[in-house]
């Protein structure tokens, strides 16, 4: 393999992107304008804090006036905007008609609980106990994974006097369990998506381009030099790994711009980089296929889609609201595997060095080399005339 | 006896019920400028495909450059440039780059390649547009960025497929006396056109081809003197009752 070939033809490759004003959009600018649009609508680039309703049923029966301070202490956090409700039929109806976000019921023995806490602060023994039921908007996501966390440490407070340490005391809430206190915006749960969404669109590129160079006989006087097809498929994968790499950097900084914080380390965005070149030479392989199959640049576009739609659709930040099947289709396309990758290195903080992470790099690296390999065969039986 | 730099013996190409070549044999001699004539769908350019490795003959043997096309065909692209009929460039890239491309292509040390754009940008005119995206310019532009791409390394062969055709008369002139220049290199060029004065303007020899079949070859003088014909259109006339172009 001749260096100078690969050099040349890569040149010509990335030549072709950068002055084709419509791959350049696809391409670059899209990645730019959307993640910049997502960011600014989703992200913390917006200065406003989320506020949630949520409805209160106040039970208690003890005359007492804790759960009047509990309402209170939850008022002001500006983030929960209680609407007091006499019973909870009420309350629950307008939760499933989507008018507010939760229901908090707090139940008759709540002063007598607190009182029996202050009482005897270090007994346990002695403590009434008691559940505050709380019901939660299960189409929302965020509200899902907020409101619980912010009821807790409103409730403590309460309970306690202070902020304590721990959530010990007499009152629970009434839920299987309590997320982790989570800062985090949609944006930054979408974010890792972002990347595998944007790299999908490469495959039409490809197509489009092969089949262009096939049309106006480039490829036939390619074929009259002594380039070889190993030669000529390298520069298409090493174009096309460099393309995916400015495209993460381009992303990664219009994000950053816009409000997006990763967890991990440099290493993870090396690893980033990784994972989104070897997943750009499966985009050559789809690419590949596309182009075998197309009779022309235009039917290219087209065919390519049949190929980006579920990488796009099960595998990338759209997959979040599918239906359970929807998700186990996910596991088929290697679109899911960078998306997991990239959400435990960002948003889980997970080490390069994970079980779930390797796994998901080698599932996509056998993924990327199948595909390219099925379209290097296809494409050189089918696809060259 | 002279060497020989391409040798066609009995080759034919069958597309389906289409004979496209039928038992062609010629050998054209090293530092000869051939030409092949005959109107379009003769078969001319399925003969180029075929001696440039495109193609494979359904039978009969290629010899280029000493080395069988079929079995050692690398051997034979080292040795070859071929500008296609149709107009093969890079729209996007300059006619500079794309002049330049096919000389990496050809792994061409890079002091040598930027004297050989130089010279040709500068002998096929293109000096001036030589910046410009080659999707911007004009046919005749397109054309001799076209044959630059395929002489860029010097090549011991070259096969021009039509390299004049839809050029102005000044280019066509030019193209002329870029062609004579390679045989004073004692490069072997084949060419084909349907243009009988730029064959009888520039070929030692030319093949007259039609329906596949080679029915005369010779000198453009000794092709005239045997057909008692004042030029090639009027041979090409007498040997098959039909005219060479259709008139416009």
């Amino acid at each position: 393999m001749k260096l100078q070939r690969v050099f040349a033809l890569s040149k010509k490759n990335l030549k072709a992107v950068i002055r084709d004003p419509g791959a350049l959009f696809m391409l670059i600018l899209f990645p730019v304008i959307a993640t910049m649009a997502f960011g600014f609508s989703f992200g913390t680039a917006d200065s406003g804090q989320p506020t949630y309703q949520i409805g209160v049923v106040n039970a208690d029966f003890s005359g007492l006036r804790w759960s009047q301070y509990f309402i209170g202490n939850l008022s002001e956090t500006m983030i929960l905007n209680v609407q007091n409700y006499s019973d909870s039929g009420a309350a629950l109806g307008d939760l499933s008609q989507g008018n507010i976000q939760a229901v908090l019921i707090i139940p008759g023995d709540f002063g007598l609980s607190c009182n029996s806490f202050w009482n005897s602060p270090t007994n346990p023994s002695h403590w009434v106990n008691t559940t505050v039921i709380l019901f939660l908007d299960s189409g929302s996501l965020f509200a899902t994974q907020a409101i619980p966390t912010i009821i807790q440490q409103t409730l403590s407070r309460t309970v306690h006097g202070i902020q304590p340490a721990s959530t010990y005391g007499p009152v629970n809430i009434g839920i299987p369990s309590l997320v982790d206190v989570s800062k985090l915006t949609t944006f930054d749960y979408f974010a890792p998506g972002f990347f595998a969404f944007f790299a999908i669109f490469s495959i039409m590129t490809v197509a489009q381009s092969f089949t262009f160079e096939r049309e106006k006989g480039l490829l036939r006087r390619i074929r009259t030099t002594p380039t070889t097809s190993s030669e000529f498929m390298a520069s298409q994968a090493v174009s096309n790994m460099i393309i995916a790499m400015i495209q993460v950097a381009t992303v990664f900084l219009v994000a950053t711009l816009v409000g997006y914080q990763p967890l991990g380390d440099v290493t993870s965005f090396i690893l980033a980089f990784i994972i989104l070149s070897i997943f750009s030479l499966c985009c050559v392989g789809f690419g590949l296929i596309a182009a075998t199959l197309a009779k022309s640049s235009g039917a290219a576009t087209g065919i390519a889609f049949i190929f980006i739609m579920p990488l796009m659709f099960l595998g990338t930040f759209v997959s979040v609201g599918l239906s359970a099947i929807a998700k186990d289709a996910g596991k088929f396309v290697p679109s899911y595997y960078v998306t997991d990758a990239l959400t435990s290195l960002f948003l889980r903080g997970a080490s390069v060095t994970s079980p779930a992470i390797l796994l998901d790099i080698s599932i996509v690296t056998i993924y990327s080399a199948v595909v390219l390999i099925l379209g290097i065969i296809l494409y050189g039986k089918y696809g060259k005339t | 006896m002279n060497e020989a730099a391409i040798v066609v013996e009995n080759v034919t190409k069958r597309f389906e019920d289409i004979t496209a070549v039928d038992g062609l044999s010629l050998t054209v001699d090293k530092g000869e400028l051939f030409g092949l004539l005959g109107p379009n769908g003769a078969g001319k350019t399925t003969t180029i495909n075929i001696l440039c490795g495109l193609l494979e003959p359904t039978s009969g043997s290629v010899k280029v450059g000493g080395y069988d096309v079929r079995k050692e065909p690398n051997k034979v692209r080292k040795l070859i440039g071929v500008s296609p009929q149709e107009t093969a460039v890079y729209p996007h890239l300059t006619g500079k780059e794309n002049i330049e491309l096919f000389g990496n292509l050809h792994t061409m040390p890079r002091e040598k390649l930027k004297g050989n754009v130089d010279e040709l940008l500068q002998k096929l005119s293109l000096r001036e547009h030589a910046k410009r995206r080659a999707g911007g310019c004009s046919g005749g532009m397109m054309r001799r960025i076209n044959l630059a791409m395929s002489l860029v390394h010097d090549p011991e062969i070259a096969f021009l497929d039509e390299p004049t055709v839809g050029m102005d008369p000044q280019s066509r002139r030019a193209v002329w006396d870029f062609i004579r220049e390679l045989k004073k290199l004692n490069k072997t060029v084949l060419l084909t056109t349907h243009y009988m004065e730029e064959a009888e303007e520039l070929c030692d020899r030319v093949g007259i081809i039609d329906n596949g079949k080679l029915i005369s070859l010779g000198t453009p003088q000794q092709l005239k003197k045997q057909s008692n014909a004042r030029n090639l259109e009027e041979v090409f006339l007498q040997l098959t009752g039909k005219r060479i172009r259709e008139e416009v």
